[in-house]
């Protein structure tokens, strides 16, 4: 089937198997490497980007089920200040290990601040619990979304002084 | 489409240097470690980039581009390791440009990820690099202005003579340098470390920018042209074999181009038998895969389970052990004399890396040579094995390093590149093989599930004055399964004068390996756990017990108790273990582990509800590896990974066994650590006068011991096997 879809801002052409999975659309169709492959089941993330502002699991939504509304990928994530504000709160907290997980991480965190501003920790381990980080960057993900948001980064779960 | 980050092959005529350094690491073993090829090459000779030696580049305009040897998954050793030499070089880490190697360890030396070993192994030597380098640089300016080298110094990249105040930029003077002999590295001079710039400051992951941006950086991101894709579908039982399979029924299906059996061998860490469907879309090969239908042959391992092996290991447990490991004193008579007496059994799971990219590898099979892009842990290992199952010679088999989306000891294994050099052969194109998140927990080298049963005798003072382990473990014909064994300097041993340590094996079809820490990953569950029942038993404070443990402050063997007692001392401080009162049903837990040649101490406060739902409320982690953190940004993320990995392995992972396969299949069932499970970390480093050794793997073991210490001060309960049961804790 041929399918006109919308990623960040551009029309794109594809034809495609209805059921093929957004995940494989982007990265063997259009090759677009940035939105990644973890588990193929929606239990890891690792495929998040923004479906009309929400994060979605690209893994297990169909082509064909995504008409026309726009899709914002890792690589268009940078388009909107708060997109750019996100990768350079990554960068300046270091967050990376292997990285893998962190195009996903990034959407997940994005679309939580375009939402909510301020998140407080609950909000952030509500918005983010779904974005499995092997590498366990949990404590610098969460001070790199406070960060993004013009927060204090400090832990207000760590009441041990 | 991705460029490889290669450098140029060069010609192997180089003159070569041989720099040799001895390192202990664990257990005290020495190793050699040769550094070959780091001369220049004239042969290298590109225009405008001048080569000084195998690492060093520095082009007219001043550019410095520096080679990382090593795999990078994610412990940031493509940034650490290029920190070492541009420190020495001399240059402004802004002005460093760098290169991911190819792997030629005849050019670069071992190449590897593996064992926290990059930090001792390449601490020096690549220092030396640098100097060397720079020697170079100040040589040939000397030559310039007809002045002895002995009044030139170096600075942020430029060549200074002192007594006149001139310089030059190390830009201009490259293509002079690069024609000098190099020096002996063995006689370069060192830079103080009070006048370090670049090492001890923290510096960001290099390759970061581009994985917030989404560029393709990962194995998986690989295109070359005219490449196919293929999946391999295996016997689901270990060591099984194919009969038959109806291979047209696949070859129907849209998006394939061919299907194969795969007939392959024994060795797991090789080809195995397998079907191969090639094609020109994953998603449609991996949908086609459901049509295939196979007759396997499962063979031995079909009989073998986890409930199986934890059966079979109580019973092995009431005979004496296969083996001793260690028989210091006797230990029947002590614990005959003790006035107290403690047994428990504890045991973990098989385990699985589950690295979040899944197991892949880019192959081009043509004209006898393979060129391979392979996010592996330990390339040369690979070329090996390929050369070995598709008939080649090692010169034929170029290998890229790619960046692994995760490592954890999976990627030291190189199966997955056997298999996409083999299926590219015989497809006849460039092939992209990749493994489903099934087909990665279903295929992995697991950790090995392991049986400790525990006695301890205690005399009036509550000292240890006997102690036995008889480990129930894998392994045949007297040889532990990989990653299964134990040493004779397992603590205690060596500090209990009456002290046992045996090991029996149980036969185990299903591959093990390395998994970060491994060995210590189990060990110090079980050892720290019995350890502090023993403290309790005698009415002492568990923190307080590991240190009059360990003793006077001395070497024994090639641990230094000062060191651990240090770093307890230092926890101990840092958590305020001594004058916290946790509320009720909350509780703090200590354990110290020695491994890698890193000394851990590591405390962690935990809560549980009435239902039994576990909060791990803080971590604190004192450490110390040495004289220098040398990327303090990066050494704090892998120390807290690390204790994040651990509390991951001890409330949720496990991979059951039943006949002879894996009942696990995604991450709903194969469970990690979650944002909202993760607690904060305190990191502490205590800088000692000691080589700096390695982090990816040390701070990983105490933290499982001392959450189901805390699990116990907390509720009472002991809890002797992994993953937690919350339901005890009820």
């Amino acid at each position: 089937m041929q399918y006109t879809i919308r990623i960040n801002g551009k029309a794109r052409e594809v034809e495609a198997d209805p059921e093929m999975p957004l995940l494989w659309v982007l990265r063997d169709l259009l090759d677009m490497k940035g939105t990644k492959f973890g588990c193929g089941k929606s239990f890891c993330g690792a495929c998040t980007v923004h479906l009309n502002g929400t994060p979605i699991r690209s893994c297990v939504t169909p082509v064909s089920s995504v008409g026309s509304a726009p899709i914002t990928t890792i690589e268009g994530v940078a388009a909107t200040a708060l997109g750019r504000a996100v990768q350079n709160a990554w960068l300046a907290v270091d967050v990376v290990q292997c990285g893998y997980c962190q195009a996903g991480q990034i959407m997940s965190a994005s679309a939580l601040l375009a939402k909510n501003p301020k998140p407080s920790d609950a909000d952030i381990d509500k918005a983010m619990s779904g974005n499995l980080c092997r590498c366990a960057t949990y404590t610098r993900i969460r001070a790199a979304i406070k960060q993004a948001a013009g927060m204090p980064t400090t832990d207000s779960r760590d009441t041990f002084a | 489409m991705m460029r490889a980050n290669d450098t140029a092959h060069v010609s192997r005529e180089s003159r070569r240097a041989f720099l040799r350094a001895s390192v202990a690491v664990g257990g005290g073993l020495l190793l050699d470690f040769s550094l070959p090829g780091v001369l220049r090459a004239r042969d290298d000779y590109q225009e405008g980039a001048n080569t000084l030696n195998a690492f060093v580049q520095i082009s007219k305009d001043g550019a410095v581009t520096i080679v990382s040897k090593n795999p990078e998954i994610g412990q940031g050793i493509k940034t650490m390791l290029p920190m070492l030499i541009a420190e020495e070089l001399d240059v402004d880490w802004a002005s460093v440009r760098i290169e991911q190697a190819l792997s030629d360890p005849a050019r670069y030396g071992v190449q590897f990820a593996g064992g926290s070993r990059a930090t001792p192994l390449n601490w020096e030597p690549l220092r030396r690099v640098g100097a060397a380098a720079r020697q170079m640089l100040m040589t040939a300016a000397a030559q310039s202005w007809s002045v002895p080298v002995s009044e030139c110094d170096t600075e942020s990249g430029r060549v200074i003579h002192r007594p006149t105040k001139r310089s030059l930029a190390y830009g201009r003077l490259a293509s002079k340098a690069a024609l000098l002999a190099a020096p002996d590295l063995a006689q370069v001079a060192l830079k103080d470390p009070k006048n370090f710039k670049i090492i001890g400051k923290s510096h960001p992951g290099v390759d970061s920018p581009l994985v917030v941006t989404g560029q393709p950086l990962f194995g998986i991101d690989v295109t070359v042209p005219g490449m196919l894709y293929a999946v391999f579908v295996k016997s689901p039982v270990f060591g099984g074999t194919v009969v038959s399979a109806d291979l047209d029924a696949v070859k129907a299906q849209t998006g394939v181009r061919d299907a194969f059996i795969v007939s392959g061998g024994a060795a797991f860490n090789g080809l195995v038998s397998g079907v191969a469907i090639v094609g020109t879309n994953w998603w449609l090969l991996d949908k086609a895969r459901e049509k295939l239908q196979v007759v396997w042959d499962d063979g031995q391992t079909a009989a073998q389970s986890s409930a199986g092996f934890a059966k079979q290991a109580v019973a092995l447990s009431t005979q004496a052990p296969g083996a001793k490991i260690v028989a210091d004193g006797d230990v029947s008579q002590a614990l005959g004399a003790s006035t107290q007496r403690l047994e428990a059994a504890y045991s973990y799971p098989f385990i699985s890396h589950a690295t979040l990219e899944p197991q892949n590898c880019t192959a081009h099979f043509h004209d006898g040579k393979v060129e391979i892009w392979a996010p592996t842990q330990n390339p040369d290992a690979g070329r090996k094995i390929v050369a070995k199952t598709l008939g080649l010679t090692d010169a034929d088999i170029t290998i890229h390093m790619i960046r692994c989306g995760g490592g954890f000891g999976r990627r030291l294994m190189n199966d997955y590149m056997v298999e996409a050099a083999w299926i590219s052969k015989q497809a006849g194109a460039p092939v992209k093989l990749l493994w489903n998140r099934q087909d990665d927990l279903q295929h992995d080298f697991y950790r090995p599930a392991g049986f400790h049963f525990f006695k301890a005798g205690l005399d009036d003072a509550g000292k240890l004055q006997a102690f036995s382990d008889h480990f129930v473990s894998f392994g045949e014909n007297g040889k532990a399964a990989p990653s299964a064994d134990m040493s004779a300097n397992e603590f205690p041993a060596k500090f209990v004068p009456n002290l046992e340590l045996g090991i029996t094996f149980m036969p185990l079809g299903v591959p093990t390996g390395p998994l970060r820490a491994p060995g210590s990953n189990g060990l110090a569950f079980v050892f720290q756990c019995f350890i502090d029942e023993v403290a309790h038993a005698a009415g002492q404070d568990p923190l307080q017990y590991r240190i009059d443990l360990l003793g006077e402050r001395r070497q024994v063997g090639a641990f230094d108790t000062g060191r651990m007692i240090d770093v307890l001392a230092l926890v101990r401080d840092k958590s305020g273990w001594a004058r916290r009162k946790p509320p009720k049903r909350s509780g703090m837990g200590v354990a110290f582990y020695y491994s890698h040649l890193g000394y851990f101490a590591e405390v962690v406060h935990a809560t549980v509800a009435a239902g039994g739902k576990i909060t791990v409320d803080k971590v604190w982690v004192a450490s110390d590896v040495g004289s220098q953190i040398i990327n303090p940004l990066g050494a704090e993320n892998q120390v807290q990974g690390a204790a994040l990995d651990g509390i991951s392995a001890a409330l949720g992972q496990v991979i059951t066994l039943e006949h002879g396969r894996v009942v696990q299949s995604n991450f709903n069932d194969f469970l990690l650590l979650r944002m909202n499970q993760a607690p904060p970390i305190e990191v502490h480093f205590l800088k000692t006068e000691h080589p700096p050794t390695g982090l990816g793997e040390p701070a990983l073991p105490p933290v499982l011991p001392a959450l189901c210490n805390a699990l116990f001060a907390a509720t009472g309960v002991r809890i002797r096997s992994l993953p937690i049961d919350a339901q005890l804790l009820a």
